[in-house]
């Protein structure tokens, strides 16, 4: 019973891990861009709901949905004047610039909040569960992230495959030069794609900062874990993400029950070993 | 419309009238694409301009040119293989502008289209992917329809059915500018031909006007008095 609830919270932390993969994937399979800020955002987000809640004193639910859209404006605005401007120039400067970002991010943290590790107050949800029988109880919290990245997930597979503009995004991830001469603007679609990803990674720091402590540097290892469930479940697939998500949860979760300082290790070891077997993920697929 | 100094192209020079096809004829290198995609906004000329009704639009970015009218048919088709054919057609309705052209014209137009509307377009032949650039240009309603080497890897009975459409759509009104290395086609559907050579116009008139000989000459650029002996 031990192995089948390590099983279980492994799967439902793949949820969150999926959810702050999808925008890493959607701004790398639309615009080639590896944006290696992803992680610092997802704790600035995470510092920001923080203060939302201490500041207007909403529970930390609400707070994600004044910091997701407030992370969609930013993202737009990022993507047409600094990420738009260093892919003009070549696409390997776009490494650069969110490395450099990603460094201002900890170091105006570092600056402004101190080192100290934060966690975000999540009231009566911190220790609400239910029991599914003796063994095994799952916590509201996991639930609802794991909900929310499935909802995430479905309306973004949604977006590309029926919306107008998602059909546009995925012309621009194909061919970027033939969309722009069928009519689309491909650098607005370019930033309605990386609003989409700020807001989820958003999401993901609010669940992040829910689940667990956060300081100035956690940003690089959510990184690492949004890159390897993104490779796992195979770039482009947004289902491949939420799968990678949960193998990787499985295998940190399963390695803890072995010994709790083998978690994180195990998670990398299955990466590898994933990576070597199936490089292209387990389900290879384009936008759609 | 006129067109001014580029790099690939220098002095060349010419209008374009509502309605009339005309033919930009070349061999290899002579930057008959290079133009095309001038026109387009993919590429944006060093000097010169490029007009539209008097209107200077030599920097106006390509998806606003579309907005503007002015669509091109690309060199290799580049349909979108993400998307099924349905979706690769109503992407060419993105700037939305009136007009008569919508998917069941286009269905009318190409009747094969219609039962195979949801398969992704790889799966088609060169010349049905071809149909369906032609297809997805004609959702933008253009006004100037800019054509790059329709016949390249096609078969010639495909390419004279290709072509034997051009009427259809110039019964909207169409202004057609074609780039062409099949000379004959390209003379036999167009109402002026210019020849390009090595970035110069070499030769221009109305097909019926031009001997093959002075076509070849100015192909080739050979001297005319050679024309005959080296050709």
């Amino acid at each position: 019973m031990v192995w089948v609830n390590a099983i279980v919270q492994g799967i439902l932390l793949g949820g969150l891990y999926a959810l702050f993969a999808c925008g890493l994937s959607l701004m790398f399979g639309v615009m080639r861009v590896v944006n290696l800020a992803h992680g610092d955002l997802a704790v600035l987000a995470a510092y920001l709901a923080l203060a939302v809640i201490t500041g207007l004193h909403v529970p930390v639910l609400w707070s994600a949905l004044v910091v997701a859209p407030l992370f969609g404006v930013v993202g737009y605005a990022v993507q047409r004047f600094v990420i738009q401007r260093s892919l003009d120039v070549s696409p390997l400067t776009t490494l650069l610039v969110t490395f450099g970002l990603s460094i201002v991010i900890q170091n105006a943290l570092l600056e402004g909040v101190s080192a100290n590790s934060r966690s975000l107050p999540t009231g009566w949800l911190a220790s609400a569960s239910f029991q599914v029988n003796s063994q095994l109880s799952i916590a509201y919290e996991s639930v609802i992230v794991f909900s929310v990245a499935v909802v995430v997930l479905s309306s973004l597979q949604l977006f590309l495959s029926r919306a107008r503009l998602g059909r546009q995004v995925r012309a621009a991830a194909d061919d970027l030069e033939a969309a722009s001469i069928v009519g689309v603007n491909v650098r607005h679609v370019y930033g309605i794609a990386a609003a989409i990803a700020f807001a989820t990674v958003a999401l993901a720091g609010v669940a992040f900062g829910m689940y667990s402590s956060f300081d100035p540097a956690a940003g690089p290892q959510r990184l690492i874990f949004a890159f390897e469930a993104v490779v796992i479940g195979g770039v482009g697939s947004l289902w491949g993400t939420l799968l990678g998500g949960m193998i990787l949860g499985v295998a940190q979760v399963l390695g803890a029950q072995v010994d709790s300082s083998f978690g994180v290790l195990a998670g990398h070891l299955v990466f590898l070993v994933l990576l070597a077997l199936r490089p292209n993920g387990l389900i290879p697929a384009r936008l759609a | 419309m006129r067109y001014g100094l580029l790099p690939a192209l220098t002095n060349v020079s010419f209008t374009l009238a509502a309605g009339e096809t005309v033919a930009m004829i070349g061999a290899n290198g002579a930057g008959k694409s290079t133009l095309l995609r001038a026109i387009a906004g993919i590429h944006t000329p060093t000097a010169g301009s490029i007009r539209l009704e008097g209107r200077d639009i030599t920097h106006l970015p390509a998806h606003r040119r579309v907005a503007a009218g002015i669509v091109l048919v690309p060199e290799g088709r580049r349909l979108f293989p993400s998307l099924t054919l349905e979706e690769n057609l109503v992407i060419g309705s993105v700037p939305s502008r009136r007009g008569s052209w919508n998917v069941a014209r286009v269905f009318e137009l190409f009747p094969w289209m219609a039962t195979r509307r949801a398969r992704p377009v790889v799966y088609l032949s060169g010349g049905e992917q071809q149909a369906v650039a032609i297809g997805r240009a004609l959702m933008a309603n253009p006004t100037i329809l800019l054509i790059d080497e329709m016949s390249l890897g096609l078969s010639p009975a495909v390419v004279r059915k290709l072509y034997d459409l051009l009427p259809e759509l110039l019964a909207a009104g169409t202004t057609i500018l074609l780039v062409e290395q099949d000379v004959t086609q390209a003379l036999r559907v167009s109402d002026r031909a210019h020849c390009l050579l090595e970035g110069k116009i070499t030769l221009s008139g109305r097909p019926r006007d031009l001997s093959p000989s002075d076509v070849e000459a100015a192909y080739f650029g050979l001297a005319k008095s050679t024309a005959g002996g080296r050709g």
